[in-house]
């Protein structure tokens, strides 16, 4: 039951935050800030109840209706993220004009749908909860977007709907093959050589767009620019680590031995990826873009570890994950305050900003070294640990990662050089610097950052489990 | 003592608490932050003197799992033993002198708690990094001494030059931190473990090819962080940082964690004499250049950081000549003399405001103690005896004697220019006419009392030899013989009086000289071209790269595909229905089309399943 909340209960607040919309726009804030602290109470009860239970996980039987939720080690850290990531994403369009009812309706609505993305056992209800995540991200950036919002809408739509289009291919050929919808029962079952070999690379192509995997990126830096800061932050901050979890939750395990023979490719896209996202963030004069390309190359270390597959890398892929998860929301939180400010992302035009607003110059330096994989702090053991199993299973190739690594520092201290420090640009010098709100929303996910790498222990603990059994499905160790 | 020696976390933790206290309320701690920030060196230097008078058997460690996925288990831990007791004595004489020191150099400073929260933090790290018990807890701590490094740097963020050279220095040590990473993953594939203590047995049962590429790669990382050829380019404009930084970091400890590395890796090098020879190489060809190019710079502090590059560089010949031991002594009384006599330096910009060794002159009758601190800090680093660098380098000398005669020869010269450089230095700042600091005056006692106590230590901590060498568990026989001693004194002397009498009349000597020697001077002040030549081939090149891949291969092949391919659909569509281009019902249409020809195909070719 407690499950089933965590998905209508956002729904409920979006039905709620809506209507109070229509008579009280203002009110409808409020709305949503109540609805996504109290889901960010029932994640955390949630948590708690899988966690004291002796399985580790927790689940709702209503199979019957095609309604069976579990949650395990895998979706936790992913779950609680998007609790997290929620009331942020609140505080970050508290200002919104345009129609602010339905604004956060679509948010609370997103919310729901990924929290049922995470929490699907079953293969129709993860299809449906997949597409429905779709249709309330189309909007925010269509119509709450910037200048080109409706191209970048479009684009969004055209290239995840062809690769979920893809995915559901491969999940009819799954539940007619194996007789079962449940997610547990396919793997169980098990697929013969052919077909896991279609299904694998049917279902990759779903995840590989959401993730999303080199070449197939480029949706990716237009969805942000022109995405609302609130968009950007759920888009960065979790739809992208639907495509990593589906990799996890269902291509590994369903089709291990296609997933086998896949790995090279795997490996070679997530380390294109590693260091072309770097090369390609360095290029960069648009500072939302700068981040978004930067996600590709984080996103790349996701790749990665699922290409090495072995029980660590397998949550060394989470704890990347929910790393980037924190620091990209935090980044673009940061990028989208600068522009209410500014009105502009044009990284030429800024320069020693730390003088004006040092709270907020302060946050972005934290973000910043957060994003270039800082020991202490979030990215660090997810990347180290990826690089270190990536070197058992494939040797060498890990001095191009290395490579990304180095490139990761200059792309995120040229950013850092060019907006926060060297003389002031006197255009800005009456900028207003963080106000409470903002420090709010800011203060949680430093917290996560701080704590997920001093501690990822706290995450990796949860993960473990899962990891090992899937790990050994690919008989790896 | 003992018990502070046994609960070492202490040295990780008090820092880190000032820190976080500093940083969160230093608006209203202001008067009181320096003294808040000398808890964390008082942490380091009681702990470390605590095991080191524990003596020399007397290891304490600890670890807890990081990251473990059922048997396969990241630890992390610590571990003082007297090597890493002794560096965090080394650490916490230092940082208090400079805390101290700091109070009245950075009087008036807005962004005062900011720099005593980064020292702290740099404090933390630095310990973090000296107690690690295995490579990742290292490494985390040497990336964190490097963030401070960045941060201090540029402390004056809005001076273009500060902030420049704040991420020059990060960059450049992070490409040897790659290479300490790629080392982490090899040994992490070959040993499953990440512990130090591991690294003997697995130097003893691996190739040797793959210790022979770990120790290479562990140097990698070392010469970044200690400014080693061809990674040394960073040092130099590191010194825009405020001066007490540059004693504390830039001299004394985070540069020499290289060092540190190398020596506590140890195992893997004994193992591999081709990456002692590298490393002897590399460590005699730096020790020497710099020192040419330290003789040339007009600013003191640049001739401070050619030095320390120079000397850092005699450390790693005693290492690649095989003796880690003689290398940590270099270490510890170059700590001290380095330390004093970038103060003293911090001292004269203070007094005389400025750090152009051409304006200075007479500044020993304005600022006498300066000028005796910076002599005692100079004679210890020629390596006069009985000063504390007289000894050390002497042993250094000796090591690499063993192994190459001709790398020991290359060291002396190196030692009569560093000789040369000094007297040059302190002739143009304190002796002669004043030039232009009229003004100049003695610094206040909380700049002047920490001089002191470095000035007694580069004057003293030579006669420590034995007990330190002993307490690093040399069995003695390291006597050093009348062979060395006579030529490095010789060079020592030659090289002072070489200094001192060229530039005695005439502060800009250099310009008399012949044309083939000043044009070889002008080189060497601008470190031979080497660095901006490195910026050049490296900095523009890689943004065209990062440029032009954007603009072709991500926006016109990668993109415009997909573009072409949405464009083409769409033109299908209009074709096909007369439908409206882009329109998201359409390429549902489209879509659910599709995914029934696609599962007819699928269908089809699982047949037989």
């Amino acid at each position: 039951m407690l499950l089933t909340t965590l998905i209508t209960f956002p729904f409920a607040g979006a039905l709620a935050s809506w209507l109070t919309g229509r008579w009280a726009p203002r009110a409808a804030r409020v709305v949503a800030l109540t609805v996504a602290l109290a889901e960010a109470g029932l994640v955390v009860s949630a948590l708690l109840a899988a966690s004291g239970a002796a399985s580790g996980s927790l689940t709702t039987g209503l199979t019957g209706i095609g309604w069976p939720l579990r949650l395990d080690g895998l979706a936790s850290p992913l779950v609680a993220l998007t609790g997290l990531l929620g009331i942020v994403a609140v505080l970050a369009s508290w200002r919104v004009r345009k129609r602010p009812g339905a604004h956060f309706a679509m948010l609370l609505a997103l919310q729901g749908a990924v929290t049922a993305v995470f929490l699907a056992a079953d293969l129709l209800l993860f299809y449906v909860a997949w597409e429905a995540v779709l249709i309330p991200m189309f909007f925010l950036i269509g119509v709450w977007g910037h200048e080109k919002r409706r191209h970048a809408a479009m684009k969004f739509f055209a290239y995840t709907f062809a690769g979920s289009a893809l995915m559901l291919v491969g999940l009819i050929v799954v539940i007619t093959h194996t007789g079962t919808t449940s997610i547990a029962g396919a793997i169980k079952t098990g697929l013969d050589a052919r077909t896991g070999t279609l299904v694998f690379w049917l279902l990759a192509a779903g995840f590989a767009v959401k993730i999303p995997v080199w070449p197939l990126h480029t949706w990716l830096p237009d969805a942000h620019v022109e995405a609302p800061t609130a968009g950007s932050i759920m888009l960065a901050g979790i739809l992208l680590k639907m495509g990593g979890y589906g990799f996890i939750r269902l291509g590994l395990p369903v089709a291990p031995a296609a997933a086998r023979a896949a790995a090279p490719v795997l490996a070679t896209l997530g380390i294109i990826a590693i260091v072309y996202g770097a090369l390609m963030a360095l290029a960069q004069t648009d500072l939302k873009r700068l981040v978004a390309y930067s996600s590709v190359a984080h996103m790349g270390f996701v790749v990665l570890a699922i290409s090495i597959g072995s029980k660590l890398a397998l949550t060394a892929a989470v704890l990347v994950m929910v790393a980037h998860g924190l620091t990209s929301a935090l980044l673009f939180l940061l990028v989208g305050m600068l522009h209410d400010r500014t009105h502009t992302r044009d990284i030429a035009r800024f320069g020693g900003l730390l003088r004006v607003v040092p709270g907020w110059g302060t946050a972005l330096t934290f973000g910043l070294l957060a994003s270039l994989g800082l020991p202490g702090l979030a990215g660090f053991p997810g990347e180290l640990v990826s690089t270190l199993e990536g070197f058992r299973a494939w040797g060498w190739w890990m001095a191009v990662v290395a490579v990304g690594v180095v490139l990761a520092g200059a792309y995120n201290l040229r950013a850092l050089r060019r907006v926060a420090h060297g003389p002031l640009a006197e255009e800005w010098s009456d900028m207003r610097d963080l106000d409470p709100r903002e420090v709010a929303a800011i203060v949680p996910l430093a917290i996560g950052i701080v704590v997920l790498g001093v501690w990822p222990g706290l995450v990796s603990s949860a993960v473990a489990p899962v990891a090992e059994a899937i790990a050994k499905t690919l008989g790896g160790g | 003592m003992t018990w502070f020696a046994s609960h070492p976390l202490g040295v990780l933790l008090v820092p880190l608490v000032v820190a976080a206290m500093l940083g969160a309320f230093g608006r209203w701690l202001r008067p009181a932050a320096p003294w808040i920030a000398l808890l964390g060196p008082a942490a380091a230097l009681v702990t470390g003197a605590g095991a080191l008078m524990a003596g020399e058997s007397r290891v304490v460690v600890g670890s807890v799992p990081w990251i473990a996925v059922g048997d396969r288990v990241l630890a992390v831990g610590y571990r003082v033993d007297s090597l890493s007791a002794l560096m965090l004595v080394v650490l916490g004489v230092v940082a208090s002198c400079v805390v101290v020191f700091s109070v009245g150099y950075m009087r008036g400073e807005r962004g005062w708690s900011r720099y005593f929260a980064l020292i702290s933090l740099f404090c933390a790290s630095m310990a973090g990094l000296v107690i690690a018990s295995g490579l990742v807890e290292l490494f985390i701590g040497w990336e964190l001494v490097g963030v401070c490094s960045f941060l201090l740097i540029g402390f004056w963020y809005d001076k273009p030059a500060a902030a420049d050279a704040a991420r020059k220095a990060f960059l450049t040590t992070r490409v040897g931190d790659a290479g300490l990473l790629l080392a982490m993953a090899l040994i992490w594939t070959k040993t499953g473990s990440m512990s130090i203590d591991g690294l003997g047995r697995a130097a003893a049962t691996l190739p040797p090819a793959v210790v022979t590429a770990a120790a290479l790669l562990l140097f990698l990382g070392a010469a970044g962080k200690s400014a080693q050829f061809p990674l040394h380019i960073w040092l130099p404009d590191a010194m825009e940082g405020p001066t007490p930084v540059s004693a504390l970091i830039h001299a004394a400890t985070m540069v020499a964690a290289g060092v540190y590395l190398v020596a506590r890796t140890w195992p893997l090098f004994a193992a591999s004499p081709v990456a002692q020879g590298v490393v002897l190489v590399v460590g005699v060809f730096t020790a020497l250049a710099a020192a040419t190019a330290a003789l040339a710079q007009t600013d003191i502090k640049r001739v401070l950081a050619y030095s320390t590059i120079s000397q850092l560089g005699f450390m790693f010949a005693a290492l690649g000549a095989g003796n880690w031991r003689a290398a940590i002594f270099h270490l510890v009384t170059h700590a001290a003399f380095k330390a004093l006599l970038f103060l003293a330096a911090g001292s004269v910009i203070h007094g005389a405001g400025t750090q152009d060794l051409r304006q200075m002159g007479g500044l020993v009758r304005r600022m006498p103690a300066t000028a005796v601190a910076w002599m005692a800090g100079g004679l210890a680093l020629a390596g006069v005896p009985p000063l504390a660098g007289f000894f050390s380098k002497d042993a250094v000398i000796a090591a690499v004697m063993h192994r190459s005669p001709l790398a020991a020869w290359t060291l002396i010269l190196a030692s009569l220019l560093t000789a040369m450089y000094v007297a040059r230095s302190t002739q143009l700042a304190f002796f002669g006419d004043s030039r232009d600091v009229y003004a100049a005056h003695e610094s206040p006692l909380s700049m002047t009392l920490p001089l002191g106590v470095l000035a007694g230590l580069a004057c003293a901590l030579g006669f420590t030899a034995t007990a330190l060498l002993g307490a690093l568990g040399a069995t003695g026989g390291e006597s050093i013989s009348a062979a060395i001693v006579v030529p490095a004194v010789l060079a020592a002397f030659t090289g002072l009086a070489t200094g001192w009498f060229v530039w005695a009349r005439e502060p800009g000597a250099e310009n008399a000289f012949p044309s083939w020697l000043e044009r070889a001077w002008g080189a060497a002040r601008n470190g031979y071209g080497f660095d901006a030549a490195v910026v050049r081939a490296t900095v523009q090149p890689l943004m065209t790269l990062a440029t032009l891949t954007y603009a072709f291969t991500d926006r016109i092949v990668i993109d415009g595909t997909a573009e072409g391919v949405s464009k083409g659909a769409g033109g299908i569509a209009e074709w096909l229905r007369e439908l409206q281009n882009g329109d998201v019902h359409w390429y549902g249409a489209m879509t659910a089309a599709g995914v029934v020809v696609l599962l007819t195909v699928v269908v089809w070719l699982t047949r037989g399943a």
